[in-house]
């Protein structure tokens, strides 16, 4: 599979499935859309961070806790057999999302940051000694930072960085430089949650593999926007998180190959890992129960599974050509307001829009637009040693998803046109 | 939309974030400390200057924020030249008690009227740790903690 039919971020020429996409009837999904805030109607521009929840999802987790809710895999009474075949649904919708080989390589955790530490975790204990190297890049949420910076600490690792341009494109030709006779793991995200930069993961993983080099891939901003195939990518480990899907807080996903994960050790020990339990010894069940000690994020699964569902009755194809529409439109008009920079300006992007504006910081351009009822997320986006590379402490981040329209794209770049009124 | 927004921005501290006084390192200086933002990554780095009998006789401040921190930042420079530590610290709890508390009372000397254009962070929660920054970083340098967070 190539990256472009791996990503399908961009519409196809002639590509109508924009004018297919019926806003109006998605944002009819989403009730908080109905929120006024300082008696502006919403603008929400902030779906990289938690995207908002479409009532089917609440309506499935409402029900489930009203018509069919007990412990899952615990008791023989007919409540938790449903509930866990509910749950296990849930488990087998991640799996068709992804087109994983099976449902047991879809491991669920408490959130994306959960799934890093895990993987960071139980691959140190499995494979990494003092002197290996793991490759992150310089486009990294801290989450794929911090946790291989505390085994690098623990074990005397090192960590190597790929480089990106000023425009923010990850560096091919400088990763490959840095795979090494002892780099066990290469660790990169899918799309920068900070600047949309969209890495030719494909490349990423070929390149790594025909070393044997493994490769872990953040997810997170990718799977809204883009059809993920993990098969067809080659994938060894994907990480993505519910609430940034439409779907509920409280539940992350950790895709392996499943030799990989049951060549791994356990993360945390408890209940529901286990084969069995004496005070001598204890033997423990294959992924990905092994992974999921105590009682799981049922409802939460259930969730998510309606959120995919939800995302898939839309269609990616669509998704994608109507955010890439909004996201253009966004540059282009918001490059149109005086002393506005866009930061992050890389070839292939997700519906993100970064910027910084000549004497307004970020922070104060929050303030302000969030008076015209507009969430954008200001600050350094829990990526800190981006920022420092691209010589900004902070940037204001637009992200769209499947509900914004260009409509609220103008009053996020008038409120912006005000913020000269207000500075001078 | 603007009215409120000109509440907290007011041309004051527009003039102190534009044009921050005591913008500086100055080599006398003895107590030095660094604030950090977590939230937003901003930082700032104190320098006062106390003499033998405890009177502040310099401050002096370093960083870039938004247009609160750094006004906040110079308008507390101006304010507390001349003070001893504890009347120093004793401002700052006034200072937080008007940046936080609706209720908190007219100021009732010349420093705080100052630092009244500041108070409009009330409306706005978020903000008032970009106001209180510098203060927590001063607050540090006195006691000789060289790093400090908002958090």
């Amino acid at each position: 599979m190539s990256d472009a039919a791996a990503h399908r971020i961009s519409p196809a020429p002639g590509d109508n499935s924009v004018a297919a996409f019926d806003v109006a009837r998605v944002r009819a999904d989403f009730p908080i859309l109905a929120q006024e805030v300082f008696g502006q109607p919403l603008v929400y521009l902030d779906s990289a961070a938690s995207a908002q929840t479409p009532r089917q999802v609440i309506e499935a987790m409402s029900s489930t806790y009203e018509t069919c809710y007990a412990n899952v895999h615990r008791g023989v009474h007919r409540m938790s057999q449903l509930t866990t075949d509910a749950f296990e649904g849930g488990r087998e919708k991640v799996a068709r999302f992804l087109n994983a080989g099976s449902a047991e390589e879809i491991v669920f955790t408490r959130n994306a940051t959960e799934a890093f530490n895990l993987v960071a975790n139980c691959f140190a204990s499995a494979h990494l000694g003092e002197g290996d190297e793991v490759v992150i890049s310089t486009l990294e949420h801290h989450a794929n930072i911090v946790p291989w910076q505390m085994i690098r600490d623990r074990l005397g690792i090192a960590l190597r960085i790929v480089p990106i341009d000023d425009a923010g494109n990850f560096l091919l030709d400088e990763y490959e430089a840095l795979l090494g006779p002892r780099t066990k793991l290469v660790a990169v995200t899918h799309v920068s949650n900070a600047l949309g930069t969209v890495v030719p993961i494909k490349k990423v993983i070929d390149l790594a593999h025909a070393r044997s080099i493994p490769v872990l891939v953040d997810g997170c901003q990718a799977v809204p926007h883009i059809r993920v195939d993990v098969q067809a990518l080659d994938a060894d480990f994907y990480i993505f998180t519910g609430h940034k899907l439409y779907g509920p807080t409280g539940i992350g996903v950790l895709y392996g190959k499943r030799d990989l994960l049951n060549d791994l050790p356990p993360y945390q020990g408890g209940g529901e890992m286990i084969s069995s339990v004496t005070f001598e010894k204890t033997t423990f069940k294959t992924a990905p129960h092994r992974f999921e000690a105590g009682t799981p994020p049922i409802v939460e699964a259930i969730g998510l599974g309606a959120a995919i569902d939800y995302v898939q009755s839309l269609g990616h194809e669509a998704i994608a050509a109507h955010e890439s529409g909004l996201r253009t439109y966004a540059e282009t008009r918001l490059a149109q307001v005086p002393g506005l920079h866009l930061v992050g300006t890389a070839q292939e992007k997700a519906s993100i829009v970064s910027f910084v504006m000549d004497g307004a910081h970020p922070h104060d351009i929050g303030t302000i637009v969030d008076r015209a009822g507009v969430a954008v997320r200001t600050g350094h986006h829990c990526a800190q040693p981006l920022m420092q590379r691209l010589g900004v402490t902070a940037t204001a981040r637009a992200s769209f998803g499947v509900y914004n329209t260009r409509a609220e794209v103008d009053v996020l770049a008038k409120a912006l046109e005000s913020i000269h009124k207000l500075f001078g | 939309m603007l009215d409120d927004l000109r509440e907290l921005y007011q041309e004051v501290i527009l003039d102190h974030g534009r044009n921050p006084r005591n913008l500086r390192n100055p080599p006398e200086a003895n107590r030095h400390a660094h604030g950090h933002n977590p939230m937003c990554g901003d930082s700032v780095v104190v320098h006062a200057t106390v003499d033998d009998a405890g009177i502040i006789r310099d401050v002096a401040f370093e960083g870039k924020g938004c247009a609160i921190s750094v006004a906040s930042a110079s308008l507390m420079t101006e304010v507390l030249k001349g003070k001893t530590e504890a009347e120093a610290t004793a401002l700052f709890e006034r200072f937080r008690d008007m940046c936080t508390n609706d209720n908190a009372g007219d100021p009732d000397d010349e420093e705080l009227e100052r630092l009244q254009v500041l108070s409009g962070v009330r409306q706005f929660p978020m903000r008032v740790k970009c106001a209180t920054l510098a203060w927590h970083t001063l607050s540090a340098a006195m006691a000789g903690d060289g790093d400090v967070t908002t958090e």
